[in-house]
């Protein structure tokens, strides 16, 4: 008689309960995908290189701050802080001597995209390679694991933050762009490389400048991931995918589409898990992506390209 | 047919004739080098028959061999369906996936594609497995026959040769024309009434039919199977590097990338266990950089420089 | 020469806009069998894009355009080569890595009358002729002049047997002589009777090869006639020079 009373209208407050669940740890999810995703946009939206090693540069910005907290605890944040200007250069490195070899040989742009694919691709292999070698295990620590309150639902303390400095972080690159000389210059060869080279632009310094701050963006988000997800030397490759899913998905070139398509990812991936299976968040991007290549290839705020 | 093709076809008739010797003359281990090599030289022809004209890099090898793999060990195990059966059966599925995929990606730009294809093995071993805990009751899947080494090397060898032999009809044919004009201008091909999605999408078709062939056929070798071992995404890097590393612009190119790359890389496995994806990542690098037409471009080079 | 005969193509209007831009506006017009028609106006009136509509390049975005009863807009530019459509382009694109040969043969495998193997060639060989190439055959695609290279596109379209021939300004970029040439080429094939669509700049073109005319202007049909009409009407010299 009891179970009658109480039954369904319990079980309509547990759907709640894990809607609400689902939605934020989706959100907190997709915050810090969105800035994995914008790293690689400024290097394939700017650059024009489709940087197959963006998941490896995330996995080394996860594996210093692993390093530096269980030897020195240090705080990942403060590790953020000093790997950010180190991506930022050895990216800089990478465009200037890997990379702009490829692009002044390509003929057409399909042939840098070729080039580049598979440039990158022995850079991630050789970077898995070389991180294996220094520590081949999973690696995961302890890092603001308490539990949160927010919104009546419960998170870990270290999602949250990784969430909120993703959006600092992402907030300052979206108004870098919009609002200063050098970040419009940007956007200016995101759109039409040729145009911006006639305007006096200088792209080739420009395209180098995007790349280092996509590298660093990327392992930024690194570092604040390792916070809260285990992750090993050869999980990068799954990051790289989801990554290019979702620039292709907002739009190439588009930071506000990157940062949607990544919060849309970010939910639809933890409620296929949540209440489906954990094992089948591939399964659920690929279906988005498929959506996407069907219906609108150019992505949410991209140009259709005639 | 003109006397020159009168001419290849003997000599690839020759070279089979050939290697079918290989495992009346040679032992455990260089046999199952020779195994490998061939399998790898299957999947590498198999691979360019569709990646050389497109200039599409196809990662989607290890979904089409894993299809081949599993659906062969689950027939068997599962349904108690003949190694034969299984081997009619499981490329066929795995041409509708490349028909599905085809459809879906080659209508755009090639960035698409890699994409798609990149994560496609990895995606469909997890779905596999889901799949196969949650409906099927996770059991062994064994593949159990009576076929040696030796039987396995032929059938791959004849795989290798058959797929060749559809390469090189297919660039005499209508549709080889057709990839070669839309590898100069996709949009003048357009013009002239040629279905470009259409004929990548066939060339994709056929590639996936032998892959998964192939995997069919190698299954055998490994007695049991596992999504995470058959659905391997490393298989499509490796594939990929035999192939640009002989080159991608003549049907052969595969032949001659796999075998030092095969020696090199078994070598690689047994000293240096841990520095095989290093030594993966070097050769893209050394590919890309140093001989970006692979040993085709280079031995074309050679040839051009002894005529001018 | 033929006499004008049917309807073989309509164009309904026909309109595209470009995000906030209307390139074409409503156009409509009709071409008829044996006809040379010259789709004329100042730079930016939307010809190109007219044309591109007609061939598949792009999918207009209102209107529409029959051939023979059979609607064309709407479908891909493959489809729409089978139907019996030819065309050249603004920028010459003949194709670098095959035979002169074969660039004709490429027109004629897959199009509206396909051939292929030993007759393709031939015939291919027969158009090479006609359009002057003759003693060009054996040549590497990559030796030849820019009139040259139009006269093998535009064997190329032939090679196809086209219901409708459409040339992009097959005439720009020529010296005066090299386009003396060109004019004659396209007045025998006039003679022939084929149907074309011409865009053209060029006046003296227009004047001796077009039988009608109609005229654009910022996307929008602003005359139709006679060459001799249309060049006369103050409304067209208005949107060549402007108002003075």
């Amino acid at each position: 008689m009891s179970s009658g009373l109480h039954g369904p209208g319990l079980s309509l407050l547990s759907n709640k309960l894990i809607e609400m669940d689902i939605l934020v740890s989706g959100l907190l999810l997709g915050g810090t995908y969105a800035l994995v995703a914008m790293g690689l946009n400024l290097q394939y939206g700017v650059a024009r290189i489709m940087n197959l090693a963006s998941g490896e540069m995330l996995v080394l910005g996860a594996l210093a701050a692993f390093w530096l907290f269980t030897t020195a605890q240090l705080s990942p944040v403060l590790t953020m802080i000093m790997v950010a200007p180190l991506a930022f250069i050895g990216n800089w490195l990478i465009y200037q001597l890997l990379l702009r070899p490829l692009v002044r040989r390509a003929k057409n742009q399909g042939q840098l995209e070729v080039d580049s694919i598979l440039a990158t691709f022995g850079m991630s292999f050789a970077l898995v390679g070389i991180m294996v070698a220094i520590h081949g295990e999973y690696f995961t620590y302890s890092y603001l694991a308490n539990p949160f309150e927010i919104l009546g639902t419960t998170v870990a303390l270290n999602r949250f933050v990784a969430f909120v400095v993703a959006l600092i972080i992402g907030a300052a690159l979206v108004l870098w762009l919009n609002f200063t000389r050098p970040g419009t210059a940007v956007r200016a060869v995101s759109v039409n490389t040729e145009a911006a080279r006639l305007v006096g632009i200088n792209v080739p310094r420009m395209s180098a400048l995007s790349f280092a701050l996509g590298g660093a963006v990327t392992a930024a988000g690194g570092t604040l991931i390792s916070t809260f997800i285990t992750l090993d030397a050869s999980v990068g490759v799954i990051f790289t995918m989801k990554a290019l899913i979702i620039v292709i998905m907002g739009g190439v070139g588009d930071m506000r589409g990157s940062i949607i398509a990544a919060v849309l990812l970010g939910l639809v991936e933890t409620a296929v898990a949540t209440l489906i299976d954990p094992g089948l968040t591939l399964v659920s991007a690929y279906l988005i992506f498929l959506g996407i290549l069907l219906f609108r290839p150019q992505g949410l705020f991209g140009k259709r390209t005639t | 047919m003109t006397g020159n093709g009168w001419k290849e076809i003997g000599f690839g008739a020759g070279l089979v004739v050939l290697a079918a010797f290989v495992p009346l003359v040679s032992d455990g281990y260089w046999l199952s080098i020779a195994v490998t090599a061939m399998m790898y030289i299957a999947l590498a022809t198999a691979w360019t028959l569709f990646s050389g004209p497109t200039h599409y890099v196809s990662l989607a090898t290890g979904a089409f061999f894993g299809i081949g793999g599993y659906l062969v060990a689950t027939g068997m195990s599962d349904f108690d369906i003949s190694f034969w059966v299984m081997a009619a059966v499981a490329p066929l599925v795995s041409v509708v996936l490349a028909a599905l995929v085809g459809a879906a990606t080659l209508r755009l730009s090639g960035i698409y594609f890699v994409i798609f294809t990149l994560g496609l093995a990895e995606m469909i071993r997890g779905l596999v497995s889901w799949v196969q805990n949650n409906f099927l009751g996770s059991r062994g899947l064994y593949v159990l026959t009576d076929l040696t080494e030796a039987h396995i090397y032929w059938m791959l060898l004849a795989i290798a040769a058959v797929v060749y032999l559809i390469g090189w009809l297919i660039e005499r044919s209508r549709l080889g024309f057709a990839m070669k004009i839309i590898g100069n201008d996709e949009g003048v091909a357009k013009h002239l009434g040629i279905n470009t999605a259409a004929a990548k999408v066939a060339l994709f078709m056929i590639t996936g039919y032998f892959t998964a062939l192939v995997g069919v056929v190698i299954a055998p070798r490994y007695s049991y199977i596992e999504p995470n071992l058959v659905f391997s995404p490393e298989l499509s890097f490796l594939v990929v590097i035999m192939a640009l590393l002989g080159g991608t612009q003549r049907l052969w190119g595969p032949i001659v990338g796999v075998i030092p790359f095969t020696l090199i890389w078994e070598t690689i496995s047994v000293s240096f266990p841990n520095a095989t994806t290093l030594y993966l990542g070097l050769s893209f690098l050394l590919i890309v950089y140093f001989i970006p037409n692979g040993f085709v471009g280079l031995v074309e080079k050679l040839v051009k420089r002894r005529q001018g | 020469m033929t006499k004008p005969g049917r309807t073989l193509l309509k164009v309904q209007g026909l309109t595209k806009r470009f995000g906030g831009l209307v390139a074409v506006n409503n156009m409509t017009f009709d071409v008829h069998e044996h006809e040379v028609l010259g789709l004329i106006g100042p730079n930016g009136s939307g010809k190109t894009t007219t044309m591109n509509m007609i061939s598949g390049a792009f999918q207009p975005s209102g209107g529409s355009i029959t051939m023979n009863g059979q609607r064309l807009s709407g479908l891909a530019a493959h489809q729409v080569a089978r139907l019996g459509v030819g065309r050249t382009f603004q920028l010459v694109r003949i194709l670098p890595g095959l035979s002169l040969i074969d660039n004709v043969v490429a027109g004629a495998a897959f199009g509206y009358r396909k051939r292929w193997g030993a007759e393709a060639e031939s015939f291919a060989r027969g158009l090479l002729q006609r359009i002057g190439l003759g003693d060009h055959m054996h040549l590497p695609v990559g030796s030849l002049t820019y009139i040259d290279q139009k006269r093998l596109e535009l064997a190329r379209a032939l090679a196809g047997e086209p219901e409708v021939l459409l040339l992009d300004e097959w005439l720009a970029g020529l010296n005066p002589t090299e386009l003396q040439e060109g004019i004659d080429l396209i007045a025998e094939l006039r003679r022939e009777g084929r149907t074309i669509i011409l865009v053209e700049h060029v006046m003296d073109a227009i004047r001796s090869l077009c039988d009608r005319c109609v005229v654009m202007n910022s996307g929008a049909k602003i005359a139709e006639g006679t060459p001799r009409d249309v060049l006369s009407d103050p409304e067209v010299i208005r949107a060549y020079l402007g108002d003075a």
